[in-house]
């Protein structure tokens, strides 16, 4: 452990260090733009120079070590002119545009130039010019005001995994490109506009629409997969203008998908902003209380046993336990949260979380996916796999559909049957399990929502019971793909026979009146015979035979618990206010309980979140990794040969606000080579 | 283009044995250590100069991104992007030679040729550059054309030495027209002179 001294002040560090994590260790700032804590050392930039004693000129602080006894100055007259220097060297060919530059006022150049720069060049000369790059519809380039950091190179060379940036020619000359200029194919590209420390790379969807002092930033959690990414959600007025990550260690780090990051687009198209009552076999028009008078019409002499709910992949507990309420008091506790069929059960929560933690696998030394492809279900979750692959000697399995998931994964072919070898011990994977000490097994909705998925289940339980769950270490896992399925899980949101059993007695005319909370990811069509109420936000496939509508409000317009795929629980808060007469969901099935005569016995969210906390005990803990007591659960069963299909389709359409994203839809059409050449007009 | 240089680009069987001694050379796993000696080599097969399809060729023989060969291929000036002639003409314009007149040599050769810096004659016989620092400052100034340095030139030297090239007659390198091995003084040695005797 090297102690050295930095500005007066003694600090002790661990071996490895480097002098500027030494000096921000001890709040001594210290300007960079190529260093970045997530990404490895390059050293390119110059801007960390400080002093070291004993050393005849001025060090890269970012790419030396710190030793025993150096005696660091960050603040002598040399340093201040160390700094002024290579300030004055970066802007020689910086172009001076920040007022039409779009990091203008969030820019570290701009922010660095203030604080360290001289005010005033010597140099007199043309700036050279770089022709712009085209990247694809996310990002927006202005190479001319590259610096040459390569944060972008080695974020998708380290982090995203796919090659395909780089910088080519030398010296002036040099020109950052993708190869070809084609757009990144990766589900994290969107992360090199926060990377790049000038305008350089700027988002392409969000330009010139907004300035950043303009913005109010609302802290909030995604809802586009089961992660939970921790997001920032940037509002002017009443509307997004974007969306941006939030540090956090355990779940995203500091990064976020391309789904989550530019899905805001789908929050104003598509949405349903009144009520809307099927006459005549046509949807028209409602006020609330016509829509309320409608439901409790169809609603009059039916039976308990005649009603279901399906709840969606984007609810927040509050409106899911009102909708449980409210069922209850009608008679009925039929409500589904599994879409898509999987076959979890809510006894053991252990048995359907990722018990180890997101950051868990960084810990693990083997993992086995079992029908999953954490790059299309949870490409956050993918990037921390990838980073445990690449520095901390994890080695990956797969049973179920091989996919390039941007590390090295040993295949084991599609056919789920080969779990019962491993449970009994024969095989390579069971070898591995043997020889690994904190081994991870991690099972898909693609196995979960098979026929003989609670076999699945049951055979992976047991396989971890046998490998995975040690003193200290639960190695098992579900990946979700929904960010409201742990919620609804926990909320025992589960029937028997699923949501199958629900579409089959709804068309064979056993259920009159069936209530759907934002459920679009199934066969609606099957719901044509009974009456629907569709609780929702977008005109998706939940609305096609809905009989009355009740417009409900996105993730950024309420504050709604999550509770992510490894159990941790999360809120999000109010960004901007639900369009039209739209209302918050659980405030709707509290006023309609009312005109049903049912009135639900909370009137305020505090009041539900405490109703909450005794029916789901976990949501007292916010942002806690909660340890689930180990169990049985699964049930045993033939699991049948024959391949595993994967979860997810299409990475960019799981839900109905990315399938209402314009920018979505561009991204698929690029990364499908099928898009429109660059011109001169290209943003 | 002629229909030959349409063809796929592959190794010739020389080429290929070539490129295996050279991946050869690094730790197994490491074989894209050998990318400059590839390139190269399959710059000489192409007649001079690298592709697209050759890099992208290289990339897939070495296991690499393309991008990554195409920052080796764009980063070293050795590597040609466009056609070039049959002789690369390469005049080195650092201070040293520029002192002892790598100005006037390079003059000479605009005016022999008939073309500037970067061009290539009709005939496609001469491709004329300047080059940063050869590292022959000894023997300034210099002129690398295709692998062999031509130094101590004079205007009339290198002419004389295009004429040559041209007719495709055998050309020595090394001095032209100077009285001295290699770097050693002109005239002779001045000392050590029994030990450079035996062979002088």
């Amino acid at each position: 452990m090297p102690t050295l001294t930095i500005d007066g002040k003694q600090v002790t560090v661990e071996p490895g260090t480097t002098v500027l994590q030494a000096c921000e260790e001890i709040g001594v700032e210290v300007p960079r733009f190529c260093y970045h804590e997530r990404l490895s050392i390059a050293g390119n930039c110059r801007m960390c120079l400080v002093d070291m004693e004993k050393s005849p000129k001025p060090i890269a602080s970012c790419a030396m070590p710190a030793g025993e006894g150096m005696v660091i100055h960050t603040n002598t007259e040399r340093v201040k002119k160390a700094r002024e220097g290579v300030m004055e060297f970066l802007l020689i060919n910086h172009p001076l545009d920040c007022p039409i530059c779009d990091q203008g006022g969030e820019c570290d150049l701009q922010d660095e130039a203030m604080a360290f720069g001289r005010g005033a060049s010597r140099y007199d000369e043309n700036k050279r010019a770089v022709e712009d790059k085209y990247m694809g519809p996310l990002i927006a380039t202005t190479m001319t005001r590259c610096i040459h950091c390569m944060r972008c190179v080695r974020f998708s060379e380290e982090v995203a995994g796919v090659d395909d940036m780089g910088s080519l020619w030398r010296g002036e000359h040099t020109e950052i490109t993708t190869y070809l200029e084609k757009t990144l194919d990766s589900e994290m590209s969107g992360n090199v506009i926060d990377l790049c420390p000038v305008g350089a790379l700027t988002s392409k969807p969000y330009a010139f629409t907004a300035r950043s002092w303009e913005l109010k930033h609302i802290e909030s959690v995604d809802v586009m997969d089961a992660v939970g990414s921790n997001i920032n959600i940037d509002v002017r007025g009443s509307a997004v203008m974007r969306i941006k990550p939030r540090l956090n260690e355990d779940v995203n780090e500091e990064w976020i998908s391309d789904k989550t990051r530019f899905v805001y687009d789908g929050l104003r198209k598509r949405r349903l902003d009144r009520a809307y009552v099927r006459k005549n076999k046509t949807l028209q028009e409602a006020t609330w209380a016509e829509a309320f008078d409608a439901i409790k019409k169809k609603l009059k002499g039916v039976k308990g046993d005649e009603i279901a709910a399906i709840v969606g992949d984007m609810a927040d507990m509050e409106s899911m336990l009102a909708l449980k309420d409210l069922m209850a008091a009608l008679g009925s506790s039929r409500i589904e949260s599994r879409q898509d069929g999987a076959k979890l059960d809510t006894a053991v929560r252990a048995g359907y979380i990722l018990n180890a933690g997101l950051a868990g696998v960084e810990e693990a030394d083997f993992l086995l996916l079992v029908g999953s492809n954490p790059r299309a279900e949870a490409p956050v979750f993918n990037t921390r796999i990838r980073k445990a692959v690449r520095h901390l000697g994890l080695k990956v399995a797969n049973v179920g559909s091989a996919e390039d998931l941007t590390y090295k994964v040993q295949e084991f072919g599609d056919d789920a049957s080969l779990l019962e070898a491993v449970l009994k011990g024969k095989g390579e994977l069971a070898d591995a399990f043997k020889a690994a000490e904190k081994p991870m097994i991690i099972v898909g909705q693609g196995a979960l929502k098979r026929e003989d998925g609670a076999a699945i289940l049951k055979a992976a339980r047991d396989i971890a019971d046998k490998y995975c769950v040690k003193d200290g270490w639960n190695g098992f896992g579900v990946l979700h793909t929904a960010a409201a399925r742990v919620g609804a899980l926990d909320l025992d949101l589960v029937t028997e026979g699923g949501i199958d059993a629900i579409l089959a007695d709804a068309e064979a005319g056993k259920l009159k009146a069936v209530f759907v909370l934002g459920a679009d990811e199934f066969d609606t069509a099957k719901l044509a015979g009974v009456d629907t109420i569709y609780i929702g936000t977008h005109g998706d496939a939940g609305v096609t035979n809905a009989d009355v509508i009740l417009p409900g409000a996105a993730y950024t317009e309420k504050s709604g618990t999550y509770v992510n795929t490894e159990g941790r629980v999360q809120r999000t808060e109010k960004a901007t206010f639900a369009p039209g007469e739209a209302r918050e969901d659980w405030t709707i099935l509290r006023a309609l309980s009312d005109v049903l005569g049912h009135t639900l016995p909370y009137n305020n969210l505090a009041e539900l979140r405490a109703r909450l906390e005794t029916v789901a005990p976990a949501t007292t803990q916010l942002d806690e990794l909660l340890q689930a007591p180990w169990g049985d659960f699964g049930t045993k069963g033939k699991i049948s040969a024959g391949g595993i299909a994967p979860a997810v389709d299409n990475f960019y359409l799981t839900n109905p606000i990315a399938r209402a994203s314009e920018i979505m839809a561009d991204i698929i059409a690029a990364r499908a080579g099928d898009v429109e050449e660059a011109t001169g007009t290209h943003g | 283009m002629t229909a030959a240089a349409q063809e796929a680009f592959a190794w010739t069987p020389e080429n290929e044995a070539t490129a295996q001694k050279h991946i050869a050379k690094y730790p197994a796993g490491r074989q894209q250590s050998a990318v400059m000696p590839l390139l190269d080599l399959a710059q000489r097969q192409n007649g001079g100069h690298v592709t697209q399809e050759i890099i992208e060729y290289i990339a897939d023989y070495l296991d690499m991104a393309p991008i990554k060969v195409m920052e080796v291929a764009t980063f070293y000036t050795m590597y040609n992007h466009k056609p070039i002639g049959k002789h690369h003409v390469q005049v080195c314009g650092t201070t040293p030679c520029w002192l002892r007149g790598a100005e006037d040599v390079m003059h000479a050769c605009k005016k022999h040729l008939g073309i500037e810096k970067g061009q290539t004659t009709a005939d496609g016989m001469f491709t004329l550059n300047e080059v940063e620092c050869a590292g022959a400052c000894v023997n300034a100034p210099v002129v690398a054309i295709d692998d062999d340095y031509f130094e101590d030139l004079t205007p009339e030297t290198v002419v004389e030495l295009l004429n040559k090239l041209a007719k495709g007659e055998a050309v020595k390198p090394g001095p032209q027209g100077v009285n001295r091995k290699n770097s050693a003084p002109e005239g002779g040695p001045t000392t050590l002179k029994d030990f450079m005797g035996e062979d002088a």
